[in-house]
Parts: C-alpha cells; structure tokens; sequence
C-alpha cells in the first residue's frame, strides 16, 4: 500500500472545486442520515486492504481474498483496497458512480474499547477530558444551528445523540403497525389538550403518526399489486426516505448485530449477510430519495473497530480504528479518503488495531460545515474545540 | 346496603351504554358511608373522596378503589405515615405465588451467578463440538434475558400490588438513582438482588446504609467498572459517579484531585471470581473480605495515604470505603442533592428552593433519614398545593393505567407491561448510562412519546390486553375487562377533569372508546 497523507488529498483538490451542489444548496435543502453501526462492525471486511499481505498474514480463516474474476473476492476500489463482495450489486455501483466513499482510520481516541463508553462518547461528542453532559448529543447541537433544521430519530427511543436542547420526534420504522387510535378517536383526544402546554406535541405527534401512515399505506397498496414486497433494514431505509424526501433533513437509525467475536465468516457468513443487507438498505435508501439524493449525505459510523488480527474464533474482539462510510449523490472525486498510513504489525496501534488517524469530531465537523455551510462558531457549538478537518468529501 | 344512585350532574348528555355499565357493576355502594365536604388534606380525621383520591394518586402508584377507600377511612395523615414506616409487604396470595416460584427467589444469588458463569464457559469449551457450543451460547443468552425478565416481573408486581406504595416507588427511585443497565457483562443475572438486597430494604432508611449497601454489590461493582480498578490500574468510573450522581451532585466543589484519591480508596473492591481465595502476603491476609460475592482484595488495593475532601483517610484497607462513603453521605451538598432530586420525582420539575432547604436540613438533622426527608417533602404547603402537576413518566404512566383499571384484580401477565414500557422506551434496567432515565415531562412528553401513549391508552382501555393470558403452550386466561367507569370514576375523579375531558367521554360510542379517552386525558398524564 502506498503511504497516503491528507496533505495529498486534501492538496490534490482545491476547494473551489468541491463547492457543488451541496454547498449551493440552501441549508435547509441539505439533508444527513447517520447510520450507526452498534456493536463494532469489523471495518477491515469491508474495506479490505488488498494490497497487505500482513492482512492475509493476519486473517487465514476470515480474510476476503485478492481482487479476481471469481464472485468471492474483493472488488477493486484502487491498488490498496477492495469492497466486500457482498455490497456487489449496493454499494459498488455507487461508489463507481462517485456517490460513495470511505474514510479508513476513523475512530474515537476515547480508548475505552467498551461498546456503551465508545457509543455514548461519540453520540455526545463532546471533548473526552470534561464532564459529559447526557443531554446534549452532537446531532442536536447540529440541529440547533442548521437553519431550517427538521431532525428526527428513526428509532423507538430517542438516542443520545439527538438527545438536548432542540425538540427532536422520533418513531421506529422497522415494523410498523397500523395506528389503532382511529382519526375520530384522534381529534377527540386532541381536543382535550386544546390551550394545554401539551397541544403541540399532541398535535403534531398525531401528525408524525399520520405521515408515517400514509407511506405505509402507499407500501400496503403496493405490495397487494403484487410488487416485491421488501423487508428487514431495505424497508426501513425506504420509509425513512419517504420521511426524508421533505419532512425531515437531519435523520439518525441504528443497526445492530456487528459484534463479530465468532465465526463472523469472511466472504459469505454472518457478517457477509449483515453487510449485504446493510447495503440493500443504504442502496433502496439513495434510490427512494429522487431527485434529493443530490443533496443527501449519508455517514454510516460504528463505535470502534475491530482487532486486525483474526482471533481464536475465526471472530474478531474489539479493537480501536474504525472505517466510516459516507454516500450522497453530491460527493466529491475522493474515494478513499483521509489520513492513511500503510498497514503491518508495525503500524498497529498497541500491536492490535488500526490506529485514529482521523478523529470523527474533525471528520464530521469538515463535513458539517460543507454540507450545511456553518461558520466556524457554529461549528464550535457542535463539536466544541475541534478543529474541523475537511477531507474533501463533498 | 346498595343505593340507588342518580348521575353525577353533568354538562354534557351521557353515552347511552353508561347506563347499562352501571346498573351491572353496583359498584357504588360505599358512597352513603363517607362524610360529604373537603377535608384538609393533613387532618387525621375521614378525607372526602376527592381529596383520598389525590391523596392516593400522588402517594401510590395510581389511585384504586382499594387505596382510596383506605385513605378515606385513615385519613391523610395516618396514611402517610403507614406509608413512610410500613410494616411487611404484603401482597394478595396469587401475586405471592407467582414471585415464589421464580428462579431468582428460589436460587441463592451465589449460587446462580456461579452457575451462569460456568454456563457461559460452556459456549467457548474446546473440547466441545461447535454445534454444542452454538446451543450452550443460546441456551445461556436465553436463561440469562428469562431472568432479568423475573426480576422486571417481580418489580412491577409489586407496584402493582404492595401495600407498601411509598417504598416500593422509592425503590423505583433509588434503582434510577443509583442506575445499572442490565445489557453490561453479567448484569442480567444481577439486577433482581441488586434491587432486592442492596436497595428496597434500605429505600426509606438511612442513606447512608443505601449507599452501602450500592458501593458493595457485584451489579454496581462491574457496571462502573470498578471490579477493574487496582493499585497501578486505576479505573476511576465509579469514583467520579459515586460522587457526581449518587452523593454530592456535579459542582459541589469537589476536584480532579477528590476523584483520584476516591478512586484509590475504591481499588480492591470488586467481584469475588471464583470459590477460592487470591493468594496472599502474611502481612495482608488479616485485609481479606469476602461476603458473597463482594470481594475485597488487599492486592488490588492502593494503601497509599490518601485525602479526600480535604481531610485525611484514616483507615486501612476496606475501611477506607466506609470512611468515604461517610464523608460524603454527611456533607451538605448530599443533603441538597438528594433533597432536589426527591422534590423533582414527587412533585415538580423546577424544585422550590425552600422546600429543598428544609428537606436538606431534616437529611442532615435526622443523620439521611429518607422517611424523614420525604416526610417534610408531603406534608410541606408546596406539596399540598402541587396535586395533579407532576407529568407522569412511561413506569407510573403504564402502572397507574393497569391499577386504575383492575384494582386489586391481579393480572397473570405483565408480558405486555413491559413491552409498553419498551415502546416509551423506559425499560426497568434498561437504561445504559449512569445518570438514570430522566424525572421531567419535557423528556416524556415529545410526539412520538404522546402519540405512543395514546395507542396504549387504546390498548388497556379495550380489552384484557394480554395481561389475563399467561405465557407456555397450555396458556390460561382469565375474563377481564377495564371497567373505569366504576365507583371510584363517580366518586372521585369525576370531579377533577375539566369541562374538555368530560366533552371528549360524552362522544365516546363503546365502554372501550370511553375508556380509552380516560386514560387519554390530559388529567390521566399528571398525578
């Protein structure tokens, strides 16, 4: 692998000319899904480092083999790093369309390696040497100084990281079911709450529920039309797109299931399928979005990464780096990008994982500030003495 | 005697099935025995039904029939203090039965947590086909959720059913307060003694006895993490939440400097492994101490001198802990803390300054008596003039819905209890940081949390709701239905909803609906 620096990413494309649609895009147009990742997913099967024969050193049960003709090995992104196979007919053929890139080394420098420590500190985002506050996510703190902002959380409860100030709904989408409080029954109740302090919620949690409602009722026509119905992550993806299309800019979802410690396979297996279907959902979700997918950015996150080396298991233990995932169909020429260094035992970080080279809060901040044009107070705000570092993204 | 009973007056025409409900329940015949008129709410003497019924709302899970008549015939102030010194809890035989036949009280704790790790051990055996490790990892997955889900069962129980309502909320409180989250390590297996042990017993006693009882059970040891704190390693997540969360509050003057040094009076504390005894030097043999499955080991231990506070630690070894938590439980700043943190769960969001001033000065008068504390806290004018302005979380939401509508009536499922409570996402256990669920309305009350709440009024108020039919391939259900427009509805809660409540119960068209509305109003989300 060759060694890559951010200078030559970063230099390699000045800024005048990633200023495209996105940033032309008035804020409130911009729209931003986080997909968080819980449990660590294992970075290394995703964006395989091809090049490294330490990875197949590494990893003689679980590695995904060189770039061939054959359908099990990895698909060639550049001359270091190959996709699973699994996102083949997802994520491939975006990333070939310029809507999909990765920033390996990514991570938290909170070393915890504990899933409820690493997952609460990066929805916080907050500087790790003070005092946290559980009630300000950094999701929360974007949505109070995006104009126009409209967050919602795509989950039963509402996460840490939408967590604070901003009054944020939120509702699960992966099974649905049909309201029982009937319309009737509906502005009965609500008129009991007329003049309360509780009118607005009411009201306009009737409204989220009705809106939800009606996309699902469009599903139910479908699907008895003898359309392939969906299911799993692809139909959540695809309802909160339906959300986002014009009800809501800033949108977080949570996916389970990534902690790989057994038998986790390598290019098919457990986390093959896990992979598969995140990519059918990220896929569905870019395709349901229309003509606003221009303007959409998706950052797919886990807490940590996972170790380098394959353990006794054929399974991976927790580890530190990380690779996060961004697809919009606003993105820059860069495909893989960021800090980078070349990848042997060496390298390591603590002999075990890959390093942080490039912490989330810059990350996200340069990423931030593109996409909804923040100033560098509003910046500030979000991620509170970071300095935000522009990987050119977008 | 049964009387014959005109309607209530109202502004608006009745449903006509009311009637009917009516007629059949012949649930009014307590009426002609309460004297009519307000009674202060601090006198001894009878309380009128509406003031039994706020009385009770307030100072239970959710008023009944049941508490309200108790109320009524003691009065406020004997009921309280029942409440703040009660005698055993006990609970109506079949509720009994049910939490007697559970693994967590037939098991000694020991024993199951000692049985749990062997299990587990079982799904990374070596020598095992991985066929059999794949079912030992699921079986142990399934027995370790199956009893966490006992110890939920057995907590909302005895919300339901206690005649101890005070404790048992307060029992509520002190597991928020000192929060673990039952997703961590082993916990699962844990939380039913962490709360039966290490919290109610001491729920209205001295602080002091709680927080000692908290600091020495393995459920808090490994959440916070302090099972890995040792001398050279110091792991500082239970120090720094002893104090932040659970004693002097965040600002309370404390420093870096105090979370170090409480840090290193923590090390040592932890979670016994295994049946034997680390191996030890002569001189620190007389340090061990073992009592279940808390474990101090002097190896682990910093015995440096150390300050905390500002004052020096005085004691060796395991003392050291004792001593500290000594200090803190006694410093002012506790006593304001924990003062506040009472008014916000009892009676309101934005905490009288006053108020938690007195409360604090019985906290450290009566040496942290909690039963002292709240005492002052109920019968204080702020509280009497706070009745119904208390937003009620998803628990006391669910839990007062399930009292009102059934009484004394006990339900052979609280299956969908705790799937509710899933859906409002306050799940007993479940909450994974530290600081515990929050106590406003602004935390419960947004959209998709009102929007949830009413189609779960929905649910309680249509039917049984699951909540007769036991779980198993030979389930046993039980005819139940919600009847809310009963005795206590005419009594009592008649009279406290306003004239947009009563509109919306006018145009009800079934029991169901009327109920449903019921729970739905704005009345029902406060107590």
């Amino acid at each position: 692998m060759q060694r890559r620096h951010l200078i030559q990413s970063l230099a390699a494309l000045p800024l005048a000319v990633h200023a495209g649609q996105l940033l032309a895009a008035p804020a409130a147009q911009s729209r931003l899904l986080f997909v968080f990742l819980r449990g660590a997913y294992d970075a290394a099967s995703l964006l395989v480092p091809t090049s490294s024969d330490f990875y197949y050193a590494s990893r003689p049960d679980i590695a995904i083999r060189r770039p061939n003709a054959e359908p099990d090995a990895a698909i060639a992104l550049d001359a270091d790093w190959g996709l699973h196979p699994a996102l083949r007919d997802t994520v491939y053929p975006m990333f070939q369309k310029g809507e999909a890139s990765f920033v390996p080394f990514a991570g938290t420098d909170d070393l915890s390696r504990s899933h409820f420590e690493s997952q609460d500190s990066i929805e916080l985002g907050q500087p790790l040497d003070s005092r946290r506050n559980y009630r300000s996510g950094f999701l929360n703190r974007l949505a109070a100084v995006v104009n126009g902002a409209r967050p919602m959380a795509f989950t039963d409860r509402l996460p840490l990281v939408l967590q604070g100030a901003v009054e944020v709904p939120n509702a699960a989408l992966a099974s649905l079911t049909k309201p029982a409080v009937d319309p009737r029954q509906a502005s009965i109740i609500a008129a009991m709450y007329q003049g309360t302090p509780l009118a607005g919620p009411v009201n306009s949690g009737f409204a989220l529920r009705d809106e939800v409602n009606r996309e699902l009722s469009a599903e139910m026509l479908a699907a008895s039309r003898g359309a392939i119905s969906t299911k799993g992550f692809e139909l959540e993806a695809q309802r909160i797109a339906r959300l986002m299309q014009d009800r809501f800019n800033i949108g977080f979802v949570d996916v389970g299931g990534w902690d790989t410690h057994v038998n986790q396979g390598g290019a098919s297996g457990y986390l093959a399928t896990r992979l598969n279907e995140l990519g059918r959902g990220l896929a569905a979700f870019a395709q349901e979005m229309g003509p606003a997918w221009r303007n959409t950015t998706v950052v797919v996150a886990s807490e940590f990464g996972r170790t380098f080396r394959q353990n006794g298991n054929r399974g991976t233990d927790h580890g530190h780096g990380s690779v996060y995932w961004v697809l919009g169909g606003g993105l820059s020429q860069i495909r893989i990008a960021g800090e980078q260094l070349r990848i042997d035992a060496s390298t390591l970080f603590q002999n075990r994982d890959y390093p942080v080279l490039n912490e989330y809060r810059a990350v996200l901040g340069g990423l931030f500030a593109r996409q909804f044009g923040l100033s560098g107070k509003q910046l500030e705000q979000v991620f509170a003495g970071v300095t935000a570092r522009d990987v050119g993204l977008i | 005697m049964r009387l014959r009973i005109a309607f209530p007056p109202s502004p608006v025409p009745l449903p006509r099935w009311m009637p009917l409900v009516l007629a059949a329940s012949g649930l009014l015949a307590a009426c002609a025995t309460v004297a009519p008129g307000r009674q202060p709410a601090t006198s001894a003497a009878a309380l009128s039904p509406k003031a039994a019924y706020e009385t009770t709302n307030r100072l239970t899970w959710g008023a009944n029939l049941n508490v309200v008549a108790q109320a009524e015939a003691q009065g406020s102030a004997a009921y309280l203090s029942q409440q703040l010194h009660p005698g055993p809890a006990a609970l109506p035989p079949a509720v009994q039965q049910q939490i007697e036949a559970m693994t967590i009280s037939q098991r000694p704790f020991e024993d199951l947590v000692r049985e749990m790790e062997q299990r587990n051990k079982e799904g990374t055996n070596p020598a095992a086909t991985e066929d059999d490790r794949k079912a030992a990892r699921q079986a142990y997955q399934q027995e370790m959720n199956r009893l966490a889900r006992e110890a939920a069962t057995r907590h909302l129980l005895r919300a339901l059913y206690s005649k101890n309502q005070v404790q048992e909320q307060m029992t509520w409180f002190w597991l928020n307060h000192f929060n673990v989250h039952q997703a961590k390590a082993n916990l699962r297996v844990m939380v039913g003694d962490y709360e039966d042990s290490a919290i109610r017993p001491h729920a209205l006693g001295k602080f002091r006895d709680l927080l000692g009882a908290v600091a020495h059970h393995p459920a808090m040891l490994r959440y916070l993490d302090n099972a890995q704190n040792a001398a050279g390693r110091i792991n500082e997540n239970y120090a720094r939440e002893l104090m932040e969360l659970h004693t002097l509050g965040v600002n309370a003057g404390y420093s870096q400097q105090d979370v170090q040094e409480m840090a290193r009076v923590l090390t040592g504390n932890g979670v016994a492994d295994g049946p034997g005894q680390p191996k030890l030097r002569p001189q620190l043999q007389a340090d061990y101490q073992r009592r279940g499955l808390y474990e101090f080991n002097p190896n682990r231990h910093d015995y440096g001198p150390k300050r905390l506070l500002g004052q020096p630690i005085n004691s060796h070894g395991a003392a050291e802990l004792d001593e500290a938590l000594d200090r803190l439980a006694r410093h002012p700043a506790t006593a304001h803390f924990i003062s506040e943190k009472l008014v916000r769960y009892w009676l309101s969001d934005q905490p009288m300054p006053d108020l938690v001033e007195r409360m604090a000065q019985t906290f450290q008068r009566s040496d942290g008596d909690i039963a002292a504390t709240l005492r002052t806290l109920m019968t204080s004018p702020e509280f009497a003039q706070g009745a119904g302005r208390k937003f009620k979380d998803p628990v006391r939401y669910v839990v007062s819905a399930v009292r009102l509508a059934y009484d004394d009536k006990p339900i052979l499922n609280v299956g969908p209890m705790l799937g509710w409570l899933n859906r409002m996402g306050e799940p007993l256990y479940g909450r994974a940081t530290p600081d515990g669920y929050p106590l406003d309305a602004a935390s419960w009350a947004s959209p998709g949390q009102m929007a949830t709440r009413f189609e779960i009024a929905r649910t309680i108020g249509s039917g049984n709701a699951g909540l007769f039919k036991t779980d198993g391939p030979q389930p046993m259900e039980r005819p139940a239905f919600p009847q809310l427009a009963n005795a206590l509805y005419y009594r009592a809660i008649d009279g406290t909803l306003g004239a947009p409540t009563k509109n919306a119960l006018a145009q009800a068209a079934s029991p169901q609906e009327w109920n449903s509305f019921l729970l739905a109003s704005p009345e029902f989300m406060n107590r």
